[in-house]
């Protein structure tokens, strides 16, 4: 604890979105979700309640859907945390797909159409969590995707047209272009 | 010199807990980073649990349950700890939202010892002996023990919670709790029963409604020599709304910003009233 009377740590790296990314001046305190959208410019992943009750901040890491303000940034080093930006279809993928559908995965896709999208502050962390839910669960009930959204606030759309866009990012992924 | 270490064994731990004890324990984080993020806390340096493997174990015993401290809410819910436990999964499954219990743990509920900490009540209903480990060596605690007070443990410097072993019951189990909505909310009023059928006991506690987590000695006293053994029978809906005051008769609640305390003893009326039939429901003959 030579450092202990310095809020600041060493710099330290993260793996984000399959990029190393280096995180300087940073102090101890800071949250996984601070470091994104402060000091890695990744303003995707929300900022709202930083206490876990909303979802607006949701990333997987390692691929577990995770509230980024209620992870210690610098007790992350080494795994693979995935932002709102990393999710889509990869510029290395297949060029007509990329074409169809702009790069959009069919979550996204789907939230564009059935009109999920208000204000959009909420659907970074929707689309994250609803990305989660269908890589574990491609045919959930209703009843399952309630409760995969229950830690998702969002205050226009009224949930309905969420619901919607899950079922149309099911069916299109049970029958693709 | 980084003030932040990632622990990866217990003995690891263990030495830079023997070290710097005032280092402040960082296990699931959904307690602790929302009093960093508001600011009420103050870090010189962390030690993070969740990647310490040790502390991720769990095993299922004939008669015990061994769960490692840094279990998540999401191993109690999905793997097979839920038949043996299944009011420890339904205390789980009460818990925030599916990010916060696939971060949150059943050491840092401990660690917090809020009253309102769902796995609380189920843990004394199970007898759970909590497994310290430090610079005097091993120790187990019953939660009563335990937990101090409000938010109090008596965790001395450079200990940490390693494990937390539990009755493997045969009878019904069933928590309960009551808050403003479904999910994401934090316990208003809570109840625990396990039923012990070699002690034909069917064993109750509380939660939310005291300073710490009571069993309801008389309540479960009462009952217990009300139910038909042989049978798993003699609980009728009159048995169980007078089983439910009493109950409510045990919990001391408090006014505050959460809910009143005559609303909360009402609230543990009903709630334990509705555990009992529930665990003793036609055709389960108290087992589960």
């Amino acid at each position: 604890m030579s450092n202990s009377n310095s809020l600041y740590i060493n710099p330290y790296s993260l793996r984000v979105n399959g990029a190393n990314r280096e995180v300087a001046d940073s102090q101890v305190s800071e949250s996984l979700l601070f470091v994104l959208r402060e000091r890695l410019g990744c303003t995707g992943t929300k900022n709202a309640c930083t206490e876990g009750e909303c979802g607006s901040c949701v990333v997987l890491v390692d691929g577990v859907l995770t509230c980024s303000c209620l992870v210690l940034a610098a007790t992350v080093v080494g795994r693979e945390i995935t932002t709102i930006e990393g999710l889509g279809i990869a510029e290395s993928a297949d060029e007509k797909l990329l074409d169809e559908r702009g790069g959009l995965l069919p979550v996204q896709q789907a939230f564009v159409d059935e009109g999920a999208v208000q204000c959009g502050f909420c659907t970074p962390g929707l689309i994250v969590a609803v990305h989660d839910l269908l890589e574990a669960n491609p045919n959930p009930s209703e009843g399952d995707v309630r409760e995969a959204l229950s830690g998702n606030l969002c205050r226009c759309t009224g949930y309905g047209r969420i619901l919607a866009a899950v079922r149309s990012a099911c069916e299109q992924m049970r029958s693709p272009l | 010199m980084t003030n932040v270490i990632v622990a990866r064994s217990v003995d690891e731990a263990l030495a830079t807990l023997s070290e710097a004890p005032d280092i402040t324990i960082l296990a699931g984080g959904t307690d602790l980073m929302v009093e960093i993020n508001r600011g009420l806390r103050q870090l010189n340096s962390v030690i993070a649990l969740a990647q310490v493997p040790e502390l991720h174990r769990w095993s299922i015993g004939e008669d015990r349950l061994m769960i490692g401290a840094g279990v998540t809410y999401t191993t109690m819910l999905n793997t097979k700890l839920a038949q043996a436990a299944p009011a420890l999964a339904q205390a789980a499954r009460t818990v925030g939202s599916p990010p916060i219990r696939n971060a949150g743990t059943l050491g840092g509920n401990l660690g917090t010892a809020s009253p309102a900490g769902d796995t609380l009540p189920v843990l004394a209903a199970l007898n759970a002996s909590i497994v310290l480990d430090g610079p005097s060596g091993e120790r187990c605690l019953s939660l009563e023990e335990f937990m101090v007070g409000v938010k109090r443990t008596c965790l001395a410097p450079g200990e940490l919670i390693k494990a937390v072993e539990m009755d493997h019951l045969s009878g019904g189990q069933e928590y309960l709790k009551i808050g403003p909505r479904n999910a994401m909310v934090i316990s208003m009023a809570g109840v625990a029963l396990a039923v012990d059928r070699k002690a034909k006991q069917v064993r109750c506690a509380l939660g939310a409604v005291a300073a710490n987590i009571p069993r309801a000695s008389e309540a479960e006293a009462w009952v217990g020599e009300r139910i038909n053994w042989d049978s798993g029978t003699g609980v009728d809906s009159v048995l169980a709304q007078e089983f439910g005051q009493r109950m409510a008769a045990e919990s001391s609640p408090i006014d505050d910003h959460r809910s009143t305390a005559a609303y909360r003893r009402h609230a543990v009326g009903v709630l334990a009233a509705r555990a009992l039939q529930r665990v003793f429901s036609e055709g389960t003959n108290g087992y589960v």
